[in-house]
């Protein structure tokens, strides 16, 4: 999949539901280095407001975008602290 | 900030603006500022859930706010008491049930829902679905909330009344705590909730 994110990282949480991406994408997040972008590739279409809801409601990181293409949903999130 | 202001209010050659006077000003703007941030921040909260109940699908509630809510960096205690202790209870945890007698999401009538051994079809049904739906099971929820630093309390006058022993819960939870803990947890949260 290509994107015009410069991703450090791809997490693959397809087949998992709520709340595993969400969970999944916390711990990957916590494994970067500041400015990293991390690639979160769910099937769940929950994730596409829970992600946001997630990013909105916490710090340190950033929704840069969110991309639904056939039952995948992707979102790009920079770790920005 | 000042481009706001129409030009007739702006004097920035007043002998009367006062330079230190629109130092303190900044200075207290940036104050403010910082303390607004902190009080729209997202994190620093706590939430505290008081599980009583230990069916196989009244499980799954608490454990997926608990894991989602340590996501958001939040602080959270969940107090299990009553037959909310078998979620925690190591080998009862893995074989909690469903009740299929008096659940009105069950497609069985109540007659044929008390038959000895429908409670156990009732959840083998759920369980596949489960399973098929790519949700998380109640060991990996147990797993992860403990992993994210999610306080799992078990109430110590419960672990009595049901003749449990504190070596019969899964590593990581917290024995010994009771209503009073529950209550000063409750009172410190943003959100609270009885399951």
């Amino acid at each position: 999949m290509s994107s015009e994110y410069d991703t450090t990282e791809t997490l693959d949480v397809k087949g998992l539901s709520c709340p595993m991406p969400i969970v999944k994408t916390k711990q990957a997040i916590d494994d970067l280095e500041t400015g990293d972008i991390l690639e979160v590739v769910a099937t769940d279409s929950g994730s596409m407001s829970d992600i946001r809801g997630w990013a909105d409601g916490t710090d340190g990181v950033e929704l840069l975008g969110q991309v639904e293409e056939g039952d995948h949903y992707t979102h790009y999130v920079e770790k920005t602290v | 900030m000042s481009t706001d202001n129409p030009p007739a209010a702006v004097d920035d050659t007043d002998p009367e603006f006062d330079a230190a006077e629109l130092r303190t000003l900044r200075e207290r703007v940036e104050e403010l500022e910082s303390s607004v941030a902190e009080l729209n921040d997202g994190g620093g909260k706590k939430m505290t859930i008081i599980a009583t109940q230990g069916s196989f699908d009244m499980a799954y509630p608490p454990l997926i706010l608990a894991s989602t809510a340590a996501a958001f960096d939040w602080e959270v205690v969940v107090f299990h008491t009553f037959w909310g202790l078998d979620i925690l209870h190591e080998e009862k945890s893995k074989s909690l049930k469903l009740s299929a007698v008096g659940n009105p999401n069950m497609p069985l009538p109540n007659a044929i829902a008390a038959v000895p051994g429908m409670d156990a079809v009732a959840t083998r049904m759920m369980q596949k679905k489960i399973d098929e739906n790519g949700t998380a099971t109640i060991d990996e929820l147990i797993d992860l909330s403990l992993e994210q630093g999610v306080d799992l309390q078990a109430c110590q006058m419960t672990i009595e009344l049901m003749g449990y022993d504190e070596s019969d819960f899964y590593d990581g939870v917290t024995t010994g705590v009771g209503a009073a803990t529950a209550l000063q947890h409750m009172a410190e949260s943003d959100v609270q909730l009885l399951v």
